[in-house]
């Protein structure tokens, strides 16, 4: 698991280019970038929505942002000087755009759409921006316009780190703004006395164009005076991380009852993926047990309570939810510990295909005529009673919410006791270098056999409140890319750390469901964060201590 | 009689078993001898049973040829890899996905000429080479992202990649060429069948079954006797020996990645010939069996990954007759793939080095 065992002495280098070749090639990375963003249809799907009110769609800014990063990019190459730098962005930008130009030119004058769905009549439209369609003029602005906007990226990138910091986060807060406009425009029908801000703030769909550069200003603006603050108060870092969980952890509690139901419902879903997420990282992240068949737990959970408390035909009792929860979970354990026996003396990549295997085992058995009498088949269990606590019924997906919440609480607590005591460092030690600790008098088997169950019965109580959630069953709930979800969610979060599932669930469960045009390409994006991550950033968006710890060893622990 | 002529003749073996065994060894074993007792009654009610002929046994058996001769094409892919880097090459299914996909378009731009039904014989190699082609650009893709930066270190770094490309390779295939199952187009006579030993033998079933095993003499005989050849064999053994003797071992590297793509392309098109119809979704599962056949042959032994291929599309073809049919399960076909996961999980456990057991890296299994 750690990121810096070398293995072998052979390494590979990368040449560099001449500064000016180095700018054309960012510029094709670039186009081959909007090129496929437009060929797999996402370009006119996010064409629909807009973030500016009738100015800028999100398309529009999604192919933005690529070119001013391949500016940015170029300008923070370092080699040269301001103008020169300059002049690579507009280079880079005008490559870019310029592919996006032959694309239009080839959906209108060649036939693609018997092998490319995407290359229709109406991308071209959409990327003609108004102008008559695959004219000069429509085909010229497109260089043109990548050009300026890669040349802004190269400016903001010779800005000095205060000034780009503040254009970063004015943009970003105008992005965000726009983006979840739902979420935000509900927030401030909720509050009282307060009605009228909305409208001038909000469309129908996004920003009216007047608020956008108020917003941008505001961005920049509290970004410059925070940097003077802090600077002058010399606030330490950690002070600052401080402030943020307390933020963090005051939203997700009143966050369903400042917006509406949809919201809610969001944000239960998201705490389900915490709960499965802080199961797989007992496995993954601290034991280093790569799971894939890991739904087959969270199936058991479902399945339990579906059978339990449902008053449809195949349920064998109608009893409270809260007596199926801990049935759920004690199973989960077991079909864990059964699981794992035999499959957890196999290492790494084995282990991860044995897992696969034994997931897709479970659902094509559930799935199967054979066992259809008893668990319903691909029809499923319905009809599952909603859980009550005091004699009232939990029906509404805020109250859900709080339900999850709290599991999700108490599961947090459990783990971050688990992590800290004995086994947790045997599993750190572990999942260092299996033969070292067991050198050590570690028992591989039982501790690995311990996570594996562990992390099985968080997957139950996850399922159970899902169950509950949803009201049914299917055996399409239960497929591989539910395990690739949680995998996701760990490896963006950060291995191994427990605020790292919190923020991994937000961007990869509650974004995509936030924004609907984006979800049809939710997997897509997973698969390039995953990949992007490990390149960039192999430590998660918000790391482990101990991980930090590697980084940065002159930082106390506090 | 003959339990006491055991126990006076090797009490010391058992009993050494028991001392030196924990009570995980004993749980295998219970495990299996369970399913060999699961095997072993559900044939005897199979055969017992009667509700095929031997005719029909011997059909399925000829189908789980042509269907194991794909999943040894895609098994070669991963054991190349797997000697070169030990590690497992996770979007290699989805590499045969669009290696599927570069036939059909292939095949469509060939048919519109009129080339596929009046030369079947000369359509079908271009057929093959545009999935070779484009199988073996995607790997070498795969390559670049996935493993080359991660090169020198161990880390889970390129079993994530792998899967993220997985991901990325089905997701941007949705995108791009929509999600409803594409028809291959027929290939003249190539779509009729054949009749011998009173069976009837679907003609594209044969010819993918030839296929594979002309392509897969061509590889073996790149591995042995080529240049290129030694040197990945080189390459396999140690990594820093083969640089220190003047070996490119980068472009070894992408050399057998690009080999396998092809492979995995060529998969793609005979199994299209076969099936007929093809998904962007159909790669990811069909990569898990072909891992599965890998293993069972041995992984990084080439011969291995024919005979695992093989066995592994028998065992789907037959079991369900067999095996299933004798528990009196309704529908025993939805659990084919039970079988061959099943397969793919007792192999791991309880042998790991496979049929054709080489050594096995027991640090990185």
């Amino acid at each position: 698991m750690s990121f810096n065992t070398v293995t072998s002495s052979f390494k590979v280098t990368r040449r560099r280019r001449a500064p000016l070749a180095e700018a054309a090639r960012v510029g094709l990375i670039a186009g081959a970038a909007l090129v496929a963003f437009a060929l797999i249809g996402a370009y006119a799907a996010m064409d629909k929505r807009h973030v500016v009110e009738d100015l800028l769609t999100l398309s529009q800014i999604a192919c933005g942002l690529m070119v001013f990063a391949a500016g940015y990019a170029t300008a923070r190459d370092g080699r040269s000087g301001p103008a020169a730098a300059l002049l690579h962005g507009l280079v880079a930008g005008a490559v870019a755009g310029a592919c996006l130009a032959l694309l239009v030119w080839l959906t209108v004058s060649v036939n693609l759409r018997a092998t490319l769905v995407a290359a229709s009549p109406a991308l071209a439209r959409a990327l003609s921006l108004g102008a008559p369609v695959a004219s000069t003029q429509a085909l010229a602005q497109l260089p043109v316009l990548g050009a300026l906007l890669a040349g802004l990226g190269a400016a903001v990138g010779l800005l000095p780190p205060a000034g780009r910091h503040a254009m970063t986060t004015g943009l970003g807060v105008v992005l965000v703004a726009g983006l979840f406009r739902d979420v935000f425009a509900s927030m401030l029908d909720n509050l009282p006395d307060f009605t009228g801000p909305e409208i001038e703030l909000f469309g129908p769909s996004g920003l009216n164009p007047g608020a956008a550069p108020v917003l941008f200003a505001a961005g920049a603006a509290f970004s410059l005076l925070r940097r003077r603050l802090t600077r002058r108060a010399g606030v330490p870092r950690s002070g600052a991380s401080r402030l943020g969980s307390a933020l963090l952890v005051a939203g997700v509690l009143v966050l369903p009852l400042v917006t509406n139901d949809f919201v809610a419902q969001v944000a239960m879903l998201v705490a389900l993926y915490m709960l499965m997420g802080m199961g797989l990282n007992i496995e993954l992240g601290l034991a280093g047990l790569v799971d894939l068949g890991f739904v087959a737990f969270f199936a058991v959970g479902a399945y339990t309570v579906a059978l339990m408390c449902s008053s449809g035909p195949l349920a064998v009792a109608d009893v409270s939810f809260w007596l199926a929860l801990p049935v759920a979970i004690v199973l989960a354990a077991c079909a864990g510990l059964l699981f794992g026996l035999p499959v957890l003396r196999v290492r790494g990549d084995y282990l991860a295909m044995a897992t696969l295997g034994l997931g897709e085992i479970i659902r094509v058995l559930v799935l199967s005529d054979a066992l259809g009498p008893y668990l319903g088949g691909s029809q499923g269990i319905i009809e599952i009673r909603h859980p009550s606590l005091f004699g009232l019924e939990l029906k509404s997906p805020a109250s859900l919410y709080y339900l999850a919440l709290a599991l999700a609480a108490v599961v947090a607590f459990v783990s971050w006791r688990l992590q800290h005591a004995k086994i947790g460092r045997a599993w750190l030690a572990m999942r260092e270098d299996e033969d070292v600790a067991q050198a050590l008098g570690i028992d591989p088997v039982a501790s690995k056999l311990l996570a594996y169950t562990i992390g099985a019965a968080f997957a139950g109580a996850a399922g159970a409140v899902f169950a509950a959630l949803i009201g049914s069953v299917y055996p399409h709930s239960f497929q591989l890319l539910v395990s690739i979800n949680v995998l996701a969610i760990l490896v963006i979060g950060g291995l191994g750390s427990l605020p790292g599932v919190l923020v991994g669930a937000i961007v990869l469960i509650g974004l995509p469901e936030l924004l609907r045009e984006f979800g049809e390409f939710r997997y897509l994006f997973y698969g390039i964060a995953l990949v992007a991550m490990m390149h960039v950033r192999a430590e998660g968006l918000w790391p482990a201590a101990h991980a930090r710890e590697n980084v940065q060893p002159e930082n106390a622990h506090a | 009689m003959s339990d006491a002529a055991r126990s006076a003749t090797e009490p010391g073996a058992l009993a050494e078993w028991l001392r030196r065994s924990t009570w995980v060894d004993h749980i295998l074993l219970a495990i299996r001898i369970g399913v060999a007792a699961l095997v072993l009654v559900g044939l005897a009610g199979g055969l017992t049973a009667g509700t095929y002929s031997a005719a029909d046994f011997a059909s399925f058996a000829l189908f789980g040829l042509t269907i194991g001769s794909i999943y040894a094409l895609i098994a070669l892919g991963y054991t190349m890899v797997y000697g070169i880097l030990r590690m497992i090459n996770f979007a290699h299914g989805d590499v045969m996905m669009v290696g599927s996909f570069a036939g059909l378009f292939a095949a469509g731009a060939l048919n519109d000429v009129g080339i596929v039904s009046a030369w079947p014989l000369l359509a079908l190699p271009l057929v093959l080479a545009a999935g070779m082609a484009a199988g073996a650009l995607v790997s070498i893709a795969i390559e670049r992202i996935a493993y080359r930066p991660f090169l020198h270190v161990r880390s889970l770094a390129p079993l994530i990649c792998a899967i993220g490309m997985s991901f990325i390779l089905q997701y941007a295939a949705r995108g791009l060429f929509g999600t409803r199952n594409r028809a291959y187009p027929g290939f003249g006579w190539m779509e009729g069948t054949i009749g011998a030993f009173g069976l009837t033998i679907p003609i594209p079933q044969v010819v993918a079954f030839a296929a594979a095993l002309i392509v897969l003499a061509g590889l073996l005989a790149v591995v042995k006797l080529s240049r290129l050849g030694k040197a990945m064999r080189a390459v396999a053994e140690d990594r820093d020996a083969a640089a220190l003797v003047g070996i490119d071992v980068s472009a070894v590297i992408v050399a057998t990645f690009a080999i396998g793509g092809a492979m995995a392309g060529v998969a793609g098109v005979l199994y299209a010939l076969v099936f007929k119809q093809i998904t962007v979704f159909m790669g990811f599962f069909l990569g898990v069996k072909g891992f599965a056949a890998a293993i069972l042959g041995g992984i990084g032994n080439l011969g291995g990954a024919l005979l695992g291929g093989l066995v592994l599309g028998l065992a789907e073809a037959l079991g369900p007759a067999l095996i299933l049919e004798g528990y009196g399960l309704p529908a025993p076909y939805q659990l084919k793939d039970v079988i061959g996961y099943g397969m793919l999980v007792m192999i791991l456990i309880f042998r790991p080095q496979g049929l054709l057991g080489e050594r096995l890296a027991a640090k990185r299994a």
